[in-house]
């Protein structure tokens, strides 16, 4: 395909050849014999009589209504080592920057279960109440790595993408916030324009020192949400 | 002492910063001759064909054909891709390229002349207005998590506001920051920067310090950093500040802080 500026300098050529070579020698004998031979190749549309027909326009951007925002909510299961799994609530701001990167901006809240010691301590409780409310935030960078159609049955074709997400963020519980490195993967089936589907599975990993000596866990988040492109 | 020193530094960056100032400003005036704009919803296909797919992505199949010399109505656009429609009587809606875009005509003449509607693209010297960056690095050997949103003055200034998190082994911290920063050279895939800000830090000690409490401290800045450019819109950056916080103290304490983050600009 020919672009912009091939198609105008095109067009110019047309116009040139059409414009006889009678023209082009009066041209050359107005500049006088003098010139060198090279004469020719250095006169400009102007020195012909000739003017450019095509005028480049700009479309306003901000015309269209762009939207590369997406916010979503999701819910599932958050498991906490040495604090079971509980239920968990996550709100999301996405920005695409390009169809296969993204970045993300999470927010979550969740509960702290029973640890082993509550239970065999009979009675005394390793946190109080307040100390279980668990609630992170997460900044992180993904990437679409299987974009393409699913199938479900012979009836339907739903675009959908395979992405993989990492970032750093914070975990609050027990009194303290941890630094939290996140990374994972999920699965996103797009209904239409604005409305999208997901599944994902991360990982969350900070250090605790709540059971007694320091150690780096591993906590898995499992999640299905909706989202809306704004 | 030390206050003879930060008045000497901030008097410093102060004479660089308006030096730049004026050069860019200059450089400025004279390539501000802006395109003509014209808004659009409707175009016209000038290349042979434009293929039309069923979501904004590469990945997603082409399902629809529009013709040259055919109308197309824009929706609305994500990322590089366009949501049009077609003008026909049972009208077919579907996602193009912006490349395919770019060759749309506004109007097309008898004579088959052309306007063309060039659907313009940020780039590196002509940034987007807005950016959000997201950044994680070393704070003082604590972990620092921070996210900031910066406007663009010009091309050569921004301003930027930014909250960090620093989690210690030994005490937490809040900061909040305004900072200006100058690019000498926006058009370089590479490219430095230079900053000055204040901010507030806010230090809670660990649990474990006897007799430490909350403080809430000023604090200025300079530094600098590389953004890497990958894309038209997507940049990594290296960034590097020395923070002064003006304790209560007698001394005033200096904090360094190295952080590697990335800015989506909008």
């Amino acid at each position: 395909m020919e672009t912009g500026l091939q198609r105008i300098l095109l067009k110019v050529h047309i116009k040139v050849r059409q414009a006889s070579y009678l023209g082009r020698y009066l041209a050359l004998a107005s500049l006088g014999f003098a010139l060198p031979a090279t004469a020719e190749e250095s006169l400009s549309i102007e020195d012909l009589g000739l003017t450019p027909v095509v005028e480049r326009r700009e479309v306003k951007i901000a015309g269209i209504d762009t939207e590369d925002f997406e916010v979503g909510i999701s819910g599932g299961l958050f498991s906490v080592e040495d604090f079971e799994s509980n239920p968990i609530a996550i709100a999301h701001l996405t920005y695409h920057v390009t169809e296969d990167f993204f970045v993300q901006a999470r927010f979550a809240q969740s509960k702290l279960g029973e640890s082993s010691f509550d239970r065999l301590s009979g009675g005394a409780q390793l946190l109080g109440s307040e100390d279980r409310d668990i609630n992170f935030y997460d900044l992180s960078l993904g990437i679409n790595v299987f974009p393409g159609e699913a199938f479900i049955w012979d009836r339907w074709a739903v675009n959908s993408s395979f992405y993989l997400v990492g970032g750093v963020g914070a975990t609050q519980f027990a009194g303290s916030d941890r630094f939290t490195v996140n990374g994972g993967v999920g699965y996103r089936l797009i209904a239409n324009d604005f409305l999208s589907f997901n599944f994902q599975v991360r990982d969350h990993v900070f250090d605790t020192e709540i059971t007694g000596s320091k150690k780096a866990t591993h906590n898995i988040e499992l999640g299905a949400g909706f989202s809306i492109f704004f | 002492m030390i206050k003879t020193l930060l008045l000497f530094r901030a008097a410093f960056f102060a004479v660089f910063f308006a030096l730049f100032f004026a050069l860019t400003a200059e450089a400025q005036s004279e390539s501000g001759d802006e395109a003509s704009q014209l808004l659009v919803t409707e175009v016209q296909v000038t290349e042979p064909y434009i293929e039309l797919h069923t979501g904004p992505g590469r990945g997603y199949p082409v399902f629809h054909v529009v013709a040259g010399g055919d109308n197309i109505r824009i929706l609305k656009r994500r990322t590089n891709w366009f949501l049009i429609e077609t003008n026909t009587r049972r009208p077919v809606s579907g996602w193009a390229r912006h490349r395919d875009m770019r060759m749309t005509a506004t109007s097309l003449e008898d004579d088959g002349s052309a306007t063309y509607a060039g659907f313009s693209d940020y780039d590196r010297s002509n940034p987007a207005k807005w950016r959000w960056t997201i950044a994680g690095g070393d704070f003082s050997r604590a972990a620092a998590i921070s996210t900031a949103l910066a406007y663009r003055l010009t091309p050569n200034v921004a301003v930027q506001l930014e909250a960090t998190q620093i989690l210690g082994e030994f005490s937490d911290g809040k900061m909040l920051n305004a900072s200006i920063q100058h690019y000498p050279f926006p058009a370089w895939r590479i490219s430095p920067y230079f900053q000055l800000g204040a901010g507030v830090l806010q230090t809670e000690p660990g649990a474990t310090l006897v007799q430490a409490k909350d403080r809430i401290d000023n604090t200025l800045l300079v530094g600098g950093g590389m953004n890497v450019f990958l894309g038209r819109r997507f940049n990594f950056f290296l960034d590097f500040r020395r923070h002064t916080v003006l304790t209560s103290r007698d001394d005033n304490e200096e904090i360094d802080e190295w952080k590697l983050g990335f800015n989506v600009s909008f």
